[in-house]
């Protein structure tokens, strides 16, 4: 099936089997998103791309496109649950943006920006979460972590590695690496890897690069994510 | 529970194990749940053993054990002991008993016995709740707890006897059937209903079941011939029955009745649709606190097979292969959602799945699958039976034939109630001999809460829906900590895939028990409301959507307990000094004043 349908008034075509985002952005109108990237199959789990469709509220990157449907994004009630959505992650981690090498590079960053978040609003879990510098050219720090799982999928889809994984459960839900030590030097994960090159937020960083490019001059400083 | 296991070489246990699940990975619930049944615990060597048995990433192992609350990757001791945390267990007092469990063992609530021999812990409700307060000892449903059989169990633990010699009537389950209609009723041979159905056809049973209007009592009420034919008609490979029996909503018991009672009624109803789809294989997904139903189950099965009603060309019939398996599962509420129990099944962690498509037509193994509940699949053996014609004429209005209702709370009998559909809530309030009632809670958590003025509502899809839960409230209850009890199970069980629903039922825990402290302000009451509609709004599942429910219909409903509790009319931080310091206060011993901070100090 293909047809169009329509984003905040503006016609968008789609493909047979495209999701609204995936035909939104191929109209170049994109939606706030964080657990969705174009080179995996849609997620659905962060929610940040929520729309309304015909009333109903629904994740715009797993909810196929359908010929006629209306759906509002860019509206304040919308952007007011995305808000939260972001104010949710940011206090469920811990995330100090000014001393984060991500800055500026950071897709959960950019989104706050964009649906002009401008406190966390909750109280903070300030949870205890271990940082991880075993790998010799990787640094992981899970106190960034959102939970996108594109890490899980890009080492278990692209790379056949399955290096990540998330466990637990509920607010306990967090990430783990393929080791009985559970430390990021003792896998088989490298910096060909497609894993080390998806974290939206600074959990898999490069070691040895830090700041080498100006804040200032990062993407999200140069191009940030409109709305 | 294993008095060896310290010693036991876990590749042992890993290999049998996996063998007899003929190493697939599909099966690793089960794998996981054995090989914890013989080692008490998931152990990092046992992952090893695991990850090379199965040839699977030891990060699939960890990721699913990691889901479940009954599977442990660190030592929780030889005794493994869970109180039900039911609002109906709390009423019935195991707060208490949990406190006085944990003095007499001299231990602290979650951590292990420095002996490493057991550890004292809460749980979601057990579905023992017309006979609490229940506990669970290494995933054992022990029944009617009071301080005589508490001090018993803690002598028992501290003698360290296995749990195979304890007083068997500290494990025994009574049905409790108080009015009993034409599930708990009737007496149907096993095969009566089979042989009916034959003669008729799929298509025919089909019809009884259209004409029946029997619709699903897992508590959506999605119409089961609809359900049945969709999958039916779906291409592919195999069609799968699963009969969900994972009741893990709080105070609700009656799958566990059915399968003790009537389990002949369940399985053949299952085996019903198996005929109508051609399936061949089926599952009973039973819920991990009913596992002591699992070997008289089993040997139902095992009479059944030997009827000539499972297996190989049932009743003679050339073609009409089936059989069943009983999957167990391991503490986790959100598995009752059909796609997440699926998941399940499969061997992952139980987390519900994007939807469309639908089970039926892309469930188990993505194939079509049928889950229904396990009176849908009672009700629909007695629709092969009598015909649909004849159930339709039971119940009311849109919601044909009876309801089980497990009903709990104060009440002066708590236990089973079949009735018509279309009962009153003041009915069955006066057949349990409950009084001065001011709530029932219908449908658990995520139902609904029923006030005094309504309780000349009725039990059905059209007024009042219920997968079964009935928990009545005298007036001495106070519905904030009944609210506050179904907010710490969703926050317990919410399983953490989706955003609002991961941190949402947390806040909003921390926002009630803000309340609670007595720090609340009319500011804490608009977030709760805000919270509540951003759930509803943006979460993935109906455990997320319905996490509010509780908090909403209390407050519209019982609007003075919360406005107590809103003690101060500006804004409070819910943080606090003193309690902070309590940390630093017990490391040090001191309970001197000087030790306190703050203006009550």
């Amino acid at each position: 099936m293909s047809g169009s349908f329509k984003l905040d008034g503006r016609e968008i075509p789609f493909r047979d089997g495209q999701t609204i985002l995936q035909a939104a952005q191929d109209a170049g109108q994109d939606i706030p998103h964080l657990c969705y990237h174009p080179d995996f199959k849609p997620h659905g789990s962060c929610k940040v791309c929520s729309v309304r469709i015909d009333g109903r509220t629904a994740a715009s990157c797993t909810t196929p496109a359908r010929d006629g449907m209306q759906v509002d994004s860019n509206v304040p009630e919308v952007n007011e649950e995305r808000r939260t959505l972001l104010q949710m992650l940011f206090v469920e981690g811990n995330h100090f943006c000014p001393s984060c090498e991500k800055s500026g590079a950071c897709r959960l960053q950019a989104t706050a920006y964009q649906v002009q978040m401008v406190s966390p609003h909750f109280d903070h879990f300030f949870p205890d979460r271990p940082v991880d510098a075993s790998h010799p050219d990787y640094l992981l720090d899970t106190n960034r972590c959102i939970l996108c799982s594109l890490c899980v999928r890009a080492s278990r889809d692209v790379d056949g590695k399955n290096v990540f994984a998330l466990s637990g459960r509920g607010i306990r839900t967090h990430l783990i690496v393929n080791a009985a030590s559970g430390r990021l030097g003792d896998t088989d994960f490298s910096a060909g890897d497609k894993a080390a090159h998806v974290c939206p937020v600074g959990v898999i960083l490069k070691k040895r690069v830090g700041f080498a490019v100006p804040i200032g001059q990062r993407p999200f400083d140069l191009a940030p994510a409109e709305e | 529970m294993n008095e060896l296991s310290t010693r036991i070489d876990p590749s042992r246990i890993v290999n049998r194990v996996v063998a007899h699940h003929d190493g697939d990975v599909h099966e690793l619930v089960q794998i996981l749940r054995e090989v914890q049944e013989a080692l008490d615990w998931i152990s990092p060597e046992t992952i090893d053993c695991l990850v090379a048995a199965l040839g699977v990433p030891r990060t699939k192992i960890e990721a699913v054990a990691g889901f479940y609350s009954f599977f442990y990757l660190v030592p929780r001791g030889r005794y493994r002991v869970l109180f039900s945390d039911n609002i109906t267990d709390r009423m019935a007092g195991s707060e208490a008993l949990k406190n006085r469990m944990c003095r007499n063992l001299w231990i602290e609530p979650g951590k292990v016995s420095e002996d490493g021999l057991v550890s004292v812990d809460l749980t979601s409700c057990t579905g023992m709740c017309d006979q609490g307060p229940g506990m669970l000892v290494n995933n054992r449903a022990i029944t009617r707890l009071d301080d005589a059989r508490l001090d018993a169990i803690c002598e028992l633990i501290r003698d360290t006897v296995p749990l195979e010699q304890w007083p068997a009537d500290f494990f025994r389950v009574d049905s409790n059937v108080r009015r009993a209609d034409m599930l708990l009723g009737g007496d149907m041979a096993p095969g009566a209903a089979m042989k009916a159905a034959t003669t008729r056809g799929a298509a025919g049973m089909l019809e009884e079941l259209r004409l029946a209007g029997l619709r699903g009592r897992g508590g959506a009420g999605f119409a089961t011939a609809t359900k049945w034919s969709m999958c039916r008609e779906a291409a592919g490979e195999a069609h799968y029955v699963v009969c969900n029996a994972d009741e893990g909503e709080p105070g609700t018991f009656k799958d566990r009745v059915l399968l003790t009672e009537r389990p002949d009624l369940v399985f053949e109803g299952m085996t019903l649709c198996a005929q109508v789809l051609g399936a061949q294989r089926g599952f009973l997904y039973l819920r991990g606190e009913y596992r002591y139903l699992l070997d008289a189950l089993q040997a139902v099965l095992e009479r059944r097979r030997t009827a000539g009603l499972l297996g190989r060309s049932i009743m003679g019939i050339d073609g009409f292969d089936f059989d069943i398996r009983i999957h167990i599962g391991a503490g986790a509420y959100v598995c009752g959602e059909e796609s997440a129990l699926i998941e399940s099944l499969e061997g992952k962690r139980g987390t519900p799945r994007n939807r469309p498509p639908f089970p039926v037509t892309c469930g188990y193994r993505d194939q079509p699958t049928v889950v229904n509940n396990v009176e849908t699949f009672a009700s629909a053996a007695l629709i092969g039976l009598h015909g649909g014609v004849w159930f339709a004429a039971v119940g009311s209005g849109q919601s044909a034939g009876t309801k089980l209702l497990s009903v709990s709370g104060d009440c002066e009998r708590p236990g089973i109630y079949e009735y018509p559909f279309g009962v009153t809530i003041a009915q069955v309030l006066e057949d349990c001999g409950a009084e001065d009632t001011q709530a029932v809670q219908v449908g658990g958590p995520s139902g609904m809460c029923i006030a005094a003025s309504e309780f000349s509502r009725r039990i059905a899809f059209e007024d009042v829906p219920t997968a079964g839960a009935f928990m009545a409230f005298g007036a001495q209850r106070d519905m904030f900590d009944v609210a506050r009890n179904f907010t710490r199970f969703f926050a317990h069980e919410s399983c953490g895939f989706c955003t609002p629903c991961r941190v949402g039922t947390s806040l909003l825990n921390n926002l009630m028990d803000k309340l609670a402290r007595g720090q609340g302000s009319p500011y804490d009451f608009s977030e709760i409301e805000k919270l509540n509609r951003r759930l509803q709004s943006l979460s993935h599942c109906g455990l997320g959507h319905s996490a509010c429910n509780p908090v909403l219909e209390t407050i519209a409903k019982f609007r003075s307990s919360y406005e107590r509790r809103l003690v101060h009319t500006d804004y409070v931080p819910a943080f606090d000094l003193d309690r902070a310091l309590s940390a630093a206060r017990q490391m040090t011993r001191r309970k001197d004043a000087g030790a306190h901070i703050g203006e009550d100090s």
